[in-house]
């Protein structure tokens, strides 16, 4: 019970923004970087290598008077898809949100194909998730696949 | 799409690809039309290949039209840094649709998402070459007089050859039969593999090139197995003989078997089958006028 209430508490002590939760450590500055969070004016609190049961070790991110769009904060499932949000209005968590993987990527990872256009044009880059279970991404322009393991974010 | 370009062949549906077959059929009884009167064509060839542009051109000139464009890169604004987005603009100002190659994969795509003039992919890389593919399906239609319920043999480099990958793709909506002979090395990638698993469409591997297989078959497709696939050149040595047809292999064929390569061809057929009747590669490469014509017709919504 007293576990739960500090929890709760270390989530909520803040007044109004996203509490972003269950980071795996060693994801906590690339997901620093794709919400862009060096751009961000109000208070951030950045928790790295936090106890967790769960998972050994998370970071945690608390960013004050922001409340992120679902396509903003879905960038972050590929490299953290359990993470969860806590909407906080008033110290009180007012929505839990858990991230999910668009169907969709734009501009957001690189194409390991080197005769592929996207990588000689500038322009965005485009994937479709064609399978959101192993996290296979498919080029929409030279149609060449991606394993999970060989995603390299831009 | 919003906009009929013909990027790939994935995104035919079965009635298009009817269509075009029916149209391709009409043109090769009909070359002569003075359909595209008025209309201007730009060929663009960013990668020369004269046979598959010498192919358009006749096309468009059949048609009436009028080609303007570059048969290289290396003469053009491109090889000074225009980027392929401003090119297709300019273009597009110009011409009423774009017959375009490039080196670079997925280069017709983009180009079909910013104009609003319809592209034609000659060939993007090694990815898309949807125009080979439809005068190899026109031919199987010509030689077989149907397109549904085939036996198809492909024979040698399953795993670059994009002709195969795009036949394999364009024949799935008829209910085919694949068999496909290769080397270990060269086999269908799984991707594909999957794809065929998914339209729960029939198909055998082999690495024995047997006349078995070859009985059984309506259509041979045979493509070049070439050195450079292979890392192990032990390897290749060791098959580069094994996927080669021969006159004799072929005693026990079906009457209506017919060979097909997208030519040109290496060494992999046997002078010997040249003049068998079931030999129809050459013919095939003559298709090839009618059904960019068609496709042409298709983009611009022609009838
Ligand atoms: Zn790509």
């Amino acid at each position: 019970m007293s576990v739960v209430k500090e929890k709760e508490l270390q989530v909520a002590a803040l007044k109004n923004g996203t509490a972003i939760d269950h980071i795996p450590s060693e994801q906590l500055f690339k997901v620093v970087s794709l919400l862009e969070v060096e751009k961000i004016t109000t208070p951030v609190t950045i928790g790295y290598n936090l106890d967790s049961k769960k998972m050994g070790k998370k970071g945690i991110l608390k960013i004050a008077d922001k409340f992120f769009e679902e396509d903003e904060i879905n960038r972050i499932s590929l490299i953290a898809p359990c993470v969860k949000l806590n909407i906080i209005r008033n110290y009180q968590v007012v929505e839990k949100k858990l991230v999910s993987l668009p169907d969709e990527l734009l501009g957001l990872v690189k194409c390991n194909n080197p005769k592929c256009i996207t990588n000689n044009e500038p322009m965005k880059t485009r994937f479709k998730v064609i399978d959101k279970e192993t996290v296979t991404l498919q080029c929409h322009y030279c149609e060449m696949k991606t394993k999970k393991e060989d995603i390299v974010l831009l | 799409m919003k906009k009929d370009s013909f990027v790939s062949i994935a995104d035919c549906s079965k009635e298009s690809i009817v269509r075009i077959i029916q149209k391709t059929e009409f043109f090769e009884q009909n070359p002569n039309q003075k359909l595209l009167e008025g209309m201007i064509c730009a060929s663009l060839f960013f990668e020369p290949s004269t046979r598959t542009r010498l192919s358009f051109e006749t096309a468009v000139n059949r048609l009436r039209g009028r080609v303007i464009g570059f048969s290289d890169a290396a003469t053009t604004s491109s090889s000074k840094g225009e980027t392929l987005k401003d090119t297709i603009k300019m273009v597009s100002n110009y011409a009423d649709v774009i017959i375009m190659r490039h080196y670079l994969e997925g280069a017709a795509r983009y180009a079909s998402e910013i104009t609003d003039i319809p592209i034609i992919n000659a060939g993007d890389g090694a990815n898309q070459h949807p125009s080979q593919t439809m005068l190899d399906m026109y031919s199987i239609f010509k030689t077989q007089r149907k397109l549904e319920d085939l036996t198809i043999t492909m024979a040698g480099d399953l795993k670059y050859g994009r002709t195969v990958h795009s036949l394999l793709t364009g024949m799935s909506h008829f209910n085919p039969t694949f068999h496909l002979v290769a080397p270990e090395e060269l086999k269908l990638p799984d991707i594909y593999k999957q794809f065929l698993d998914k339209q729960a469409i029939r198909y055998f591997e082999h690495t024995d090139f047997s006349p078995e297989v070859i009985n059984e078959s309506d259509i041979l497709y045979m493509t070049r197995v070439q050195r450079e696939r292979f890392t192990d050149l032990m390897e290749y040595e060791k098959v580069k003989n094994v996927y080669v047809l021969n006159n004799k292999m072929l005693d026990a064929s079906k009457d209506n078997l017919r060979i097909l390569h997208p030519l040109p061809r290496v060494n992999e057929i046997a002078y010997d089958v040249d003049d068998n009747p079931k030999a129809y590669y050459f013919e095939q490469a003559k298709n090839g006028v009618f059904a960019r014509q068609a496709i042409i017709c298709e983009v611009l919504g022609i009838n």
